[in-house]
């Protein structure tokens, strides 16, 4: 088991080194759902009324409510961001590096999607922080219960950008992962306004938006920050989270060669 | 159990077009073989496949007596690379870059550290090891490279143009090591190039033209009273 471990370590190690490297990764990761939060939601804040829904048990402001989308919002940006770096790094070679190591290929990819998780994970933490400046405040256990649907959500986030990344050809391409993937994802979510409202608006949009795996991500974040749980969600985050992994490892499949290029 | 490299009857397709065909060649420990091809000789496919970031079901290739495709991770363990395109981080240091190889082969601590510290010396480099990759000119750079594939102490070293982009010292002085290496310490070396002149008379010589072995042997040999340049554009019409 030693050089497993050895391995997750270092790529752990080096995905925050790198990410150090990279301040203004960090600020964007956080100034993007400081701006939803604090200029988007407090000029929403009148529009939409919330009515009272689980976890909730009383009326709360719409920041409050906006919080958990913008936790997932980090984690699916920087699952993407990570997918970035992944195709950056087999254009660049350094994927080739960590794909020749001795150890089972599923374990290399997994410390990977742990690393950039951790990351993620961080960032939200930093965001939570600042948003407790702001007197925007979760339960005081929700930041510790909150963990594991972060990283769980993390890991599904990160899954999803891993197997993108495998079926990218080029680094050009990415730009259609943003709008493709990113947007409606964020969008058709509950996010920003929970599924009755959608309701109100179109059926067809709130049965995309309760089969969306961001939208049980942003819920179970929900959920736990409340120091709740939320069975359906977990359910659907799991079960997200191993058919990402699947087509990730069939992505990166040596017999299926994706990461070959002609020479 | 043979500690060299051994190809065999290896064929790869890319879709329908042949990018290697049949091709076989064996390379005995401690061999210094340079594998010379024109540019779309299949150099950079066949590198693909003796590292494992593809597969085919087509032949066997052997690294120090392990088959890649029955034991992939006791062969990767044995082989030493230094791919065409730099794999440094840039923003870390030439020994974080080592340390986190040295992690990857499943060192680390004291062990790692004197890996390190042995290939770092055996390439010269090891007054810059606290510097950072960004900063250091390609040569350096290149040396570096060759000083991580050693950290595991492999018995097959492969390198895929290693000298591409650099001066004419830097290239001369890294062809250099790299046969010392041979020489010194018994490692098999396949060295892909499209350029004659960093192949010796005395070096085995495997020339890759379309997918398929044109020549195998020692180098003067082949080469005969002619410049290895000229046998080379003669062999396959193809500018050296």
């Amino acid at each position: 088991m030693r050089p497993y471990l050895i391995a997750l370590r270092a790529i752990v190690l080096r995905e925050a080194l790198r990410f150090v490297h990279q301040r203004e990764r960090f600020l964007a990761a956080l100034v993007r759902p400081l701006v939803w939060l604090l200029v988007f939601a407090a000029g929403f804040r009148a529009a939409l009324g919330l009515s009272i829904i689980p976890p909730y048990q009383t009326y709360i402001t719409y920041e409050t409510y906006i919080v958990p989308g913008l936790c997932g919002m980090i984690l699916l940006f920087n699952g993407m961001q990570s997918s970035l770096s992944l195709v950056y790094d087999r254009e660049t070679g350094s994927m080739r590096l960590l794909l020749t190591a001795p150890l089972p290929r599923g374990w290399l990819l997994f410390c990977k999607l742990l690393g950039s998780t951790a990351i993620g994970i961080l960032q939200v933490y930093a965001f939570l922080f600042i948003a407790w400046l702001f007197d925007i405040e979760m339960r005081p256990l929700g930041y510790l219960t909150a963990l594991p649907a972060l990283l769980l959500s993390g890991l599904m986030l990160g899954a999803l950008g891993l197997a993108i990344s495998s079926f990218i050809k080029q680094l050009e391409n990415f730009a259609g992962v943003m709008n493709f993937v990113i947007f409606p994802m964020f969008f058709l979510s509950t996010a920003l306004y929970p599924l009755w409202k959608m309701q109100e608006s179109s059926s067809l949009l709130r049965d995309i938006c309760a089969a969306n795996p961001f939208t049980h991500a942003v819920e179970l974040i929900r959920f736990a920050l409340y120091t709740s749980w939320n069975g359906w969600a977990l359910l659907w985050v799991a079960l997200s989270l191993a058919v990402f992994l699947a087509l990730a490892l069939w992505g990166y499949d040596p017999a299926r060669s994706l990461v070959r290029r002609k020479g | 159990m043979s500690e060299g490299l051994r190809v065999a009857d290896v064929t790869f397709r890319y879709g329908a077009k042949t990018a290697l065909e049949e091709v076989s060649f064996d390379i005995a420990p401690g061999r210094f073989a340079a594998l010379l091809g024109p540019n779309g000789a299949g150099k950079s496919t066949l590198f693909g496949l003796l590292t494992r970031l593809f597969t085919t079901a087509e032949g066997r290739i052997e690294v120090a007596g392990h088959d890649i495709a029955r034991a992939p991770r006791a062969a990767l363990a044995r082989m030493g690379v230094v791919f065409q395109s730099p794999t440094l981080d840039q923003d870390l240091t030439i020994r974080q870059n080592l340390g986190y190889f040295a992690a990857l082969h499943g060192l680390s601590g004291a062990e790692a550290r004197g890996r390190i510290d042995a290939a770092l010396d055996r390439l010269a480099i090891a007054e810059r090891a606290g510097e950072r990759v960004r900063d250091l000119n390609g040569g350096h750079k290149r040396r570096t490279e060759i000083a991580r594939a050693l950290i595991h102490a492999p018995s097959v070293l492969l390198l895929d143009e290693a000298t591409v982009g650099l001066d004419a010292a830097s290239r001369q002085a890294i062809t250099d090591h790299v046969h010392r290496l041979c020489a010194e310490d018994g490692l098999t070396v396949l060295w892909a190039t499209h350029l004659t002149d960093e192949v010796r008379d005395s070096d085995r010589l495997v020339v890759l033209h379309r997918g398929r072995v044109l020549a195998d042997g020692e180098c003067g040999a082949l080469r005969g009273d002619a410049p290895l340049k000229d046998y080379f554009l003669t062999a396959t019409g193809a500018p050296a």
